[in-house]
């Protein structure tokens, strides 16, 4: 091989080495096999961005936090929850967002009224109910949407005695909302064409745990 | 053949967040938050077979589809789930236990006197605890300190003929309900989180709060949701 040829060959070497390292670099910089990134830019920059849940970590490409900036933030209420099925049965469309947003503290306020309306569109001759409410109460019940748990005794939402002591798993709730808002005093009411006072599905359709932690498992 | 599976993934994605959207409307039915990874599906408050403790119980995005595959229904970083607690019932939190998840586990703050009531919230990680966050086959339940944690796919608890309670509030079922009903809930799942305590952690609430057990020195509970604002 001469001098030139020599020559020659270092040079396609060069080229072909360069072109190796650059597609090499690229490839890391980019992902690793397994398609996960191994370095993103974004972890030094100063900024918290992209899934960051602190300032150039956390998330699910920066390295861990610190416990603090780890769960740093302010966080807004989108959705409130104490007794179940209010927004549907009590609220109005284009106010169910709202009670979503609003704090117990302020609900009855907005709602009582808006409620108490509800319930003489839903049954036009509604006096009272087997709780002894009429309107008025019934609303202001349902408007103060938190849910009464006892500190002792049995948790029963409602079995006829027991009334409002929490809520658990595997009680038909939706037949006594439905009893307190179409029964009338006697729970006889709207027991027949038309048939509102329970919904024939009186029990979930598996099983709970007698354990933690209580739920069924999955499908 | 990445763009491809990409698309892939956006279409199933879509097929089923528009299956949750036409079945669901969350047990709240609230326009804007059915469907997303904040809408809250139930709220259970009872207590334990060990007569000392509670069980609180927050279900979220409420009738997954079984066998959806978990990256569909996954608990959302930017979410903090929050259990309410009112001892005095002025019907604003005194005591709170706050729940978001990070990487593989959800974390657990509280209970702890809460220092801020109102719409708005920061994390206090002043008393923390974790549990690893469960899928269908692999179950993980942590005690630390008296109390249990878990979070992870579950069963929907809830049962209601919701289809024909929408037909006849639609004019469409003028009989009402049928019996036996058809259960909207069966088969499905939701996302829940479960803690069980020593009713001592929370304090003492005040009687004169049910009417209808006027005695009973009774607490007022509520859930939220929030969503990362900055």
């Amino acid at each position: 091989m001469n001098y030139q040829g020599i020559m020659n060959n270092i040079k396609y070497f060069k080229i072909v080495s360069l072109v190796c390292i650059s597609v090499l670099l690229v490839q890391c910089y980019n992902e690793d096999k397994f398609g996960t990134p191994i370095f993103q830019e974004r972890c030094f920059d100063g900024i918290q961005n992209g899934d960051e849940t602190g300032i150039d970590c956390g998330g699910s490409e920066c390295k861990p936090c610190s416990v603090e900036s780890e769960f740093a933030g302010t966080y807004r209420q989108v959705d409130q929850m104490g007794r179940p099925a209010v927004n549907l049965l009590l609220n109005v469309e284009g106010r169910r967002d709202s009670l979503n947003l609003t704090v117990p503290s302020k609900m009855h306020a907005k709602f009582q009224q808006v409620f108490k309306n509800k319930i003489m569109i839903l049954d036009t001759t509604y006096t009272t109910n087997v709780l002894g409410l009429d309107a008025e109460a019934l609303a202001t019940l349902f408007s103060k949407d938190v849910l009464w748990v006892a500190e002792n005794g049995p948790t029963n939402y409602y079995n006829g005695s027991t009334i409002m002591t929490g809520r658990a798993l595997g009680e038909d709730v939706m037949d006594a909302n439905l009893l307190w808002i179409f029964g009338g005093p006697g729970g006889t009411k709207n027991n027949n064409d038309p048939l509102l006072i329970q919904d024939g599905v009186p029990t979930n359709d598996v099983p709970f745990l007698n354990t933690f932690p209580y739920l069924a498992p999955p499908f | 053949m990445i763009k491809s599976k990409l698309f892939a993934r956006i279409s199933s994605v879509g097929l089923v967040i528009l299956a949750i959207v036409l079945m669901s409307g969350d047990h709240n039915d609230a326009p804007t938050l059915t469907g997303t990874s904040a809408d809250i599906a139930d709220f259970y408050a009872f207590e334990a077979p060990d007569s000392d403790n509670l069980v609180l119980i927050m279900n979220l995005q409420g009738l997954i589809p079984a066998g959806a595959p978990t990256e569909f229904a996954e608990f959302d970083e930017h979410v903090l789930m929050e259990f309410n607690i009112d001892l005095n019932n002025d019907l604003k939190e005194d005591v709170l236990i706050q729940a978001i998840k990070r990487r593989d586990s959800m974390f657990f703050f509280g209970p702890f006197p809460t220092l801020e009531t109102g719409l708005e919230s920061t994390i206090n990680t002043d008393i923390m605890h974790k549990v690893k966050i469960s899928s269908k086959d692999d179950v993980h339940i942590s005690e630390e300190d008296g109390m249990k944690f878990f979070a992870g796919p579950r069963d929907d608890s809830f049962f209601f003929d919701r289809i024909q309670f929408d037909m006849y509030m639609a004019g469409n079922a003028n009989g009402g309900f049928t019996d036996p009903g058809i259960d909207t809930y069966a088969g499905k799942n939701t996302l829940s989180i479960v803690v069980e305590l020593p009713k001592s952690m929370l304090g003492t609430p005040v009687a004169n709060v049910n009417p209808f057990a006027p005695n009973t020195p009774t607490y007022n509970m509520w859930v939220e949701t929030k969503r990362k604002i900055q």
